[in-house]
């Protein structure tokens, strides 16, 4: 059987979505590691950056969510294509919003920076899952890209690392913040920080959910992991 | 004859609410019934096998879609549910179809009376040259004798349930065939109604009608699935997605996937199926 549409239109607007997505993907990808340089850094022209890229984000979002809507109404899609569609709007949500809490890291570097006190607390694991969640992010959108189930799952299961990290982090913040109450305004930015980065690890997950429903047909949200792996390889 | 006069009076059991013949259910563990049940039917124009092994049930007061590309069978299936291709010399059916337990391949039937209790309706609006009246009168009075005021009461409830009252009530005496293409195709399915059916038949029921004849058609299918069953061969599939509670996807001459309408249209079992439904097919 031929695997394109007897309308070759209709093949153009479902690639186009999907490309769409990943240059969506990459421009947050991009945000993410942006931020996370500023972080790193405490840079505040590179906070203004991510601060200013924002609305391209956003922009995106509207963009490719017409197109879904007009892939909707022009072609009734149905099966793996309605799949790939109902997906795609799902996944430029989940990047809108890692779009945002790359936008929050930015925000709140800019205001330890302002505050001055940045460097009062050791930051290993937020650098750490920060650079976790680009790649899980990254890796994720290759398994759109690829409808990849199994690199999918593995996204899935790796997210959990940057969880943990996260709260290592916590038990560590509140050490500080105990110790020292002058500490406490900054460990609540450094904890919005690291709350940012775990939900982006999230929704890097959320994406690789739904490269499994795209391309099984089956919904893995909110299953045992041992379930999604085996909807993930089913044939 | 008397094995035509027992047909005749299991036949008449069978009423529009679904009969008194209890059947087992092949594929729901709730109470649900099957109206028609086919087995390991094959049909013959001729030399030419039309249909393969078909095996499906139909469940009673729901509605089934046949979709699949011209020449795939789905016709000739439902054909072969009312036995309208007998008016044909030459063509046979082998295997079984279980109406309410009885299988009306049986030599023996009476196959006007079948029809009555498994109804048709055309692609083409073929309302009869006469008045409206007459058109939903004629079939009746085949069955039933009625004095004038109980016709009168059951032309009424068959426009009514055609949703043609309102616009036929003033006119009663014009020729149906004054009607537009979408009142035309709901006065058959009055007049098909009218003789209180168990099954209707659609086939490809609003190909020639505008969109909003297709629509109140489709609306009208959602209405009569409460009372009656109703299986529908339809080269729209979008139309077999909103009206169907399950689809068969048909293929030269057999069956490749029968499901519920939900699951076939986003997540088929098979490739053939996705392949179809989403325009792959070449």
């Amino acid at each position: 059987m031929p695997d394109k549409h007897l309308s070759s239109q209709f093949d153009a607007d479902l690639n186009s979505l999907s490309s769409r997505l990943l240059e969506m993907g990459g421009l947050v990808e991009s945000q993410i590691a942006t931020a996370m340089r500023a972080f790193t850094q405490m840079d505040i022209d590179t906070c203004n950056i991510v601060i200013e890229n924002e609305k391209l984000v956003n922009d995106l979002e509207i963009q490719i969510d017409l197109a879904c809507t007009e892939v909707i109404a022009r072609r009734q899609p149905t099966a793996r294509d309605l799949r790939l569609v109902m997906a795609v709007s799902k996944a430029i949500t989940n990047l809108e919003r890692a779009g945002d809490e790359a936008e929050r890291v930015a925000k709140r570097t800019k205001r330890l920076i302002e505050s001055g006190s940045a460097h009062n607390i050791n930051v290993a694991e937020i650098r750490l899952s920060g650079q976790m969640a680009i790649t899980l992010l990254r890796r994720s959108l290759d398994a759109f890209a690829r409808l990849d189930t199994t690199a999918a799952a593995e996204v899935v299961a790796e997210d959990r690392q940057i969880d943990e990290e996260f709260r290592g982090f916590v038990r560590k913040l509140i050490t500080y913040m105990s110790e020292d109450p002058h500490m406490i305004s900054t460990g609540l930015d450094m904890l919005t920080i690291a709350k940012a980065i775990e939900r982006i690890g999230d929704h890097a997950k959320n994406i690789a959910e739904f490269v499994i429903y795209v391309a099984k047909g089956s919904d893995v949200r909110h299953i045992p992991h041992e379930d999604l792996v085996r909807e993930a390889n089913k044939q | 004859m008397m094995s035509n006069m027992k047909t005749m009076f299991d036949l008449n059991k069978i009423d529009s609410q679904g009969g008194k013949v209890e059947t087992t259910n092949q594929h729901s563990e709730q109470t649900a019934m099957n109206a028609l049940e086919v087995r390991n039917l094959n049909f013959f124009y001729g030399a030419f096998q039309g249909l393969k092994n078909i095996n499906l049930d139909i469940e009673q007061g729901k509605v089934t879609a046949f979709i699949g590309p011209s020449g795939c069978g789905k016709s000739t299936l439902l054909r072969t549910l009312n036995r309208m291709y007998d008016l044909y010399p030459g063509q046979r059916a082998e295997g079984e179809i279980n109406f309410y337990g009885q299988n009306i391949l049986e030599p023996g039937q009476d196959l006007n009376l079948l029809r009555s209790r498994i109804g048709m309706v055309f692609q083409k609006p073929t309302p009869f040259p006469m008045s409206i009246y007459e058109n939903i009168a004629f079939g009746v009075r085949l069955y039933e004798k009625l004095s004038r005021s109980e016709m009168d009461e059951r032309v009424e409830w068959a426009l009514n349930k055609a949703a043609l009252w309102t616009e036929a009530k003033d006119k009663l005496n014009q020729s149906g065939l004054s009607l537009s293409g979408g009142q035309q195709q709901r006065l058959c399915i009055a007049r098909g109604v009218a003789v209180k059916p168990s099954v209707i038949l659609l086939d490809e029921p609003t190909s020639a009608l505008d969109p909003i004849s297709t629509g109140k058609i489709e609306e009208l299918i959602n209405e009569l699935k409460h009372e009656y069953t109703i299986a529908i061969v339809t080269h729209n599939m979008q139309q077999a997605a909103r009206v169907s509670d399950y689809t068969a996807y048909m293929y030269l001459g057999s069956l490749v996937e029968y499901g519920k309408t939900d699951e076939i249209f986003i997540k088929p079992k098979r490739k053939e199926t996705e392949d179809y439904i989403t325009g792959r097919f070449g």
